[in-house]
């Protein structure tokens, strides 16, 4: 079971989260010219880290906020986590 | 090679079975090969023991980090089936079920392949026009597909839940026939066995530090036990596709995930196939050996743990309890995982690559088992002839910004929800 530290609600199981895949990806500038390989990268393209990866969950049966969650693919760890606008350095 | 056969397996009787030959050898690694196939499961060994067998191309070498047969080949649940609506997972599938059929033969090595069909169940009316429309293409594609009403669904599978009141009724089914289960770790030492009879070398516990690429061409990579040339290089790493494609500056359209199964102990003979549960992700045959072999749906976050949690064990376990409410007399005897290369349209890649002799196989989301064959036999063709067999045409890595997706389930790009 993980546990991941809602910054809205405090501690929870993962059973009130779902995901929502890797929260590196940004979107391309959509008022400037989008190459078809920006595109692809947004859309398909993924590192898939093995170690820290930065992630969004949605704290579904919770508070129903989008959040961001550092966390080790290899080991399961749950590092920090963070409001869905904050910066993360 | 000693052949495997009863004569053989009286005449070693008398000496106490202690003189067979060792299956594979454990060889140093050459300084040169013409191809390098980097990763020993089912797909890596497949793929080495046809390019020796249909390409003549015996100067190969297989790099696994740990040994042979460890990985997905080793923890799957043994499906193999057909029962696909896209012309390209069909006919590929296809082609992978003839192989099947005459791979203990052809391999010397009883792979135990029961062809006892599989039964994905229907629950509402939708679901059956749906299955009826899949099984019409499928017989198209020259795949046996019988659609079942209720009570012939009854008859196969008396033990499934037919109440009424029930949340997801039965309504029916589609049967593929000839779809079945095979033994899976025979699979990865038949194919092992085979290679290196005709002259693989099979280097296990040697992991790939990194590439030698010049000016657009793949030179060799860097080991754990030194450097290898070589002409051409496949990969066949399936959940740790992204960690090789890092080492090639490449990013691709795979995210590796978590994918759990698990038995129950072993009990007398009740399930004589496989049986899908359609309203969510279950399914469910008996091994050989009694047990419920089971399993369902991903973890659903990025993982390369190898590990499960139990809520989704939880979650898929409870899907099968509404199916065959039976299931929660039994105790479990293991549960375990595997990661998986799980492609962004559900559909794997077997594809050359910008890179001049590179070669990538992956993207099998948690269907690799069955197609080891059919994924070996294509993707030697496409390294030896470095060109795409039409079989794996369909499966080409630029589909993606092309938009020729194969999405067989309609899921999209949020690979964790399949």
């Amino acid at each position: 079971m993980l546990y991941i530290n809602c910054p809205h609600c405090g501690m929870r199981s993962q059973n009130e989260f779902s995901y929502g895949g890797d929260a590196s990806v940004k979107r391309p500038e959509l008022n400037k010219e989008v190459s078809d390989q920006e595109w692809d990268d947004f859309v398909y393209n993924r590192k898939s880290l093995r170690g820290k990866h930065l992630e969004l969950w949605q704290h579904i049966s919770g508070c129903r906020q989008w959040i961001k969650v550092e966390r080790d693919t290899a080991t399961h760890e749950i590092f920090r986590t963070f409001k869905a606008d904050e910066e993360v350095a | 090679m000693q052949k495997y056969s009863i004569f053989n397996l009286v005449k070693n009787a008398f000496s106490n079975h202690e003189n067979w030959d060792l299956a594979w050898k454990d060889p140093t690694p050459k300084e040169e090969y013409d191809v390098v196939i980097i990763g020993g499961g089912g797909h890596g060994l497949a793929t080495a023991y046809y390019l020796a067998k249909e390409h003549n191309i015996t100067k190969v070498a297989i790099i696994e980090k740990g040994w042979i047969g460890g990985g997905n080949v080793g923890r799957n649940t043994t499906i193999i089936r057909s029962n696909y609506m896209h012309d390209e997972n069909g006919l590929f599938s296809e082609f992978g079920m003839d192989l099947w059929r005459k791979m203990s033969q052809d391999l010397n090595y009883n792979v135990m392949f029961s062809p006892r069909g599989i039964i994905n169940l229907a629950h509402s009316d939708a679901q059956m026009n749906a299955y009826a429309r899949r099984g019409n293409s499928m017989r198209l594609n020259g795949i046996d597909a019988v659609l079942l009403n209720r009570e012939q669904v009854k008859e196969i599978i008396p033990m499934a839940d037919f109440s009424e009141n029930v949340r997801f009724p039965i309504f029916g089914g589609l049967m593929q026939p000839s779809a079945g289960t095979a033994r899976h770790d025979a699979v990865a030492w038949g194919y092992a066995r085979q290679a290196d009879s005709m002259g693989v070398d099979i280097i296990q516990n040697c992991e790939v530090i990194g590439f030698d690429v010049s000016a657009g061409k793949i030179k060799g990579i860097r080991t754990s036990r030194g450097n290898i040339k070589a002409k051409k290089i496949g990969l066949c790493v399936a959940g740790s596709t992204n960690i090789l494609a890092e080492k090639l500056n490449m990013t691709l359209p795979i995210e590796t995930h978590l994918l759990q199964a698990c038995v129950s102990e072993p009990v007398k003979p009740v399930l004589d196939s496989v049986v899908t549960f359609g309203a969510g992700h279950f399914y469910v045959s008996q091994s050989d050996k009694g047990e419920m072999v089971m399993g369902g749906d991903l973890d659903g976050y990025n993982s390369y743990a190898q590990r499960g949690n139990l809520p989704t064990l939880q979650h898929v376990l409870t899907e099968g309890i509404a199916m065959m409410p039976f299931l929660s007399k039994l105790k479990m005897l293991r549960t375990w995982g595997g990661i998986m290369d799980m492609s962004m349209d559900g559909s794997p890649i077997i594809d050359k690559t910008h890179i001049e002799g590179l070669y990538l196989n992956c993207g099998w989301c948690y269907g690799g088992f069955k197609a080891t064959p059919a994924s070996g036999w294509t993707f030697a063709h496409t390294i030896a002839q470095d060109r795409v067999h039409e079989l794996n045409a369909g499966y080409s890595l630029n589909r993606f910004s092309t938009g020729n997706l194969i999405d067989e389930k309609g899921l999209g790009t949020k690979t964790w929800i399949s």
